[in-house]
């Protein structure tokens, strides 16, 4: 086990730990932005409010949600903990550093990108998650299901709120556009046949699920589902 | 690009020693060559700095045909300057136009501290190879050709990994000043051979070890050290190295 410990505390280590729960919340977002499309069918929320039933009572979906804060726990601390190790690693900065000249800007933003990532979630998991967990749901919609759909649509009637949720989404959708072609990188999956299928998957992917994310409040701020 | 003798003026980092704080200095420089080297730019400006009785600035070169990796001036923001492809020493005064101001760093990594002026001490590189960047067996007399069979595409990259001349471009460039494209390599030239089979786990896990161990900052995926490094080192060797790594620790049974 000693050997397991120093292999996570190496910097490859450090790295696979960011690669791993990378994926792992890559994923998470894949299910969550599914059942959230679920808004477009645009039933008063009653697909909606059902595909939430399930996320919030299927033992398997409850037991993984402890898994997903671990994970995203773990990708947040090891984040922070390795911004300010790389930057001790240049205690003295350069006053002239062309770096658009080699790398992509987000590709060297992505603690700024994941810190805007975490307020976004902070504010988003304690308007969401906490009611339908913890406080209640005030009200149930036809088919007798919490009406999670209602508190959405009440949620985005504030501007303020649709303009943090559009802000968000665009910082994930570089996050990911640097972060999930680098998780592969990262696990020694480099190779001339598969990486530029990894990198146009990903391309799309950075794109598609963020904007499909950011197109809900704005969809409901403008009464277009309701 | 510019055919007639250039004015320019120089923005170079002067540090007398590595507990002194260094600054920015300016020099002017008149009537310089096109066709001048970046680092005869520099003997010339040393040669009036000397006759002022000045103190002349400090840069490592050995070769100056781009082949050691001595040369390591950061230059307008880029480590060897704005060309693709080529060290210090190979950048022409072409290069610049007449008027241009340059600034000219050293190095910069917790790893690679100042000796003066511009020239750092890469001693961490040396104690990186020296941790297991060599293969132990006696190898004998040359071999007869083909009597090791090796498939050409495994040469050819081996043989690209071991075109590294270490300079430290990439440890320069990257934000994190991670030395991950120098280490991988170093062990993507050995991990290809035979040759390099009996201690390939054993020697990732030290390498990577000393690289740690001598403060470099963590690999973050950027692609800047590929982009930067003169002999076109690619970042499929650190993926390799990953791999190795991750066999190493997670299924082999020799640890160090």
């Amino acid at each position: 086990m000693a050997s397991f410990g120093n292999a996570f505390s190496s910097s490859i280590g450090k790295k696979l730990i960011m690669g791993i729960t990378g994926l792992f919340l890559i994923s998470f977002l894949v299910v969550h932005c599914f059942i959230n499309s679920l808004i477009i069918v645009n039933d008063g929320g009653l697909t909606f409010n059902m595909g939430a039933h399930f996320m919030g009572t299927n033992w398997i979906i409850r037991a993984m949600e402890v898994v997903l804060f671990a994970g995203l726990l773990a990708h947040i601390i090891q984040g922070f903990r390795l911004v300010f190790q790389n930057r001790a690693a240049r205690p003295e900065r350069y006053a002239v550093n062309n770096g658009a000249a080699n790398s992509k800007w987000y590709s060297r933003s992505m603690g700024l990108l994941g810190t805007l990532l975490l307020i976004f979630l902070i504010v988003h998991i304690s308007k969401f998650w906490v009611m339908s967990r913890f406080t209640g749901i005030p009200t149930v919609d036809a088919n007798g299901n919490h009406d999670l759909f209602a508190v959405m649509v009440e949620t985005f009637k504030n501007p303020w709120l649709v303009l943090l949720y559009v802000v968000a989404m665009v910082s994930l959708a570089y996050h990911l556009l640097h972060g999930f072609s680098s998780a592969f990188q990262t696990l020694g999956w480099n190779h001339k046949k598969y990486t530029p299928l990894i990198k146009g998957f990903g391309f799309w992917f950075s794109i598609i699920i963020p904007l499909l994310f950011a197109l809900m409040p704005i969809v409901m701020y403008l009464g277009y589902i309701n | 690009m510019s055919t007639g003798n250039m004015n320019l003026t120089l923005k170079i980092w002067r540090q007398k020693n590595n507990k002194a704080k260094g600054s920015l200095v300016d020099y002017k420089i008149s009537e310089v060559s096109p066709d001048m080297s970046f680092l005869e730019m520099f003997d010339v400006l040393n040669e009036d700095l000397v006759a002022k009785g000045e103190e002349p600035v400090v840069f490592d070169h050995d070769c100056r045909e781009g082949i050691c990796g001595a040369c390591s001036m950061f230059i307008n923001g880029r480590p060897h300057g704005p060309k693709e492809g080529i060290t210090t020493c190979q950048l022409h005064m072409r290069s610049f136009k007449d008027g241009d101001t340059i600034v000219v760093e050293p190095w910069r990594a917790k790893a690679f501290p100042v000796i003066k002026d511009l020239m750092v001490d890469r001693a961490a590189f040396d104690r990186i190879i020296a941790s297991g960047g060599f293969i132990s067996v006696n190898t004998g007399n040359a071999q007869d050709a083909n009597s090791l069979p090796i498939p050409k595409v495994q040469a050819d990259s081996a043989f690209e990994a071991a075109a590294c001349i270490g300079c430290g471009a990439c440890v320069a460039t990257c934000k994190n000043a991670s030395a991950m494209l120098f280490v991988s390599a170093k062990i993507s030239q050995l991990a290809q051979l035979p040759q390099g089979q009996p201690e390939r786990y054993r020697r990732v896990q030290s390498m990577v070890a000393q690289m740690d161990a001598e403060g470099f900052g963590n690999c973050t995926n950027t692609g800047a050290c590929e982009a930067e490094c003169p002999k076109g080192i690619s970042l499929e060797n650190i993926a390799r190295m990953n791999r190795d790594f991750y066999s190493a620790k997670f299924v082999s049974e020799e640890s160090i």
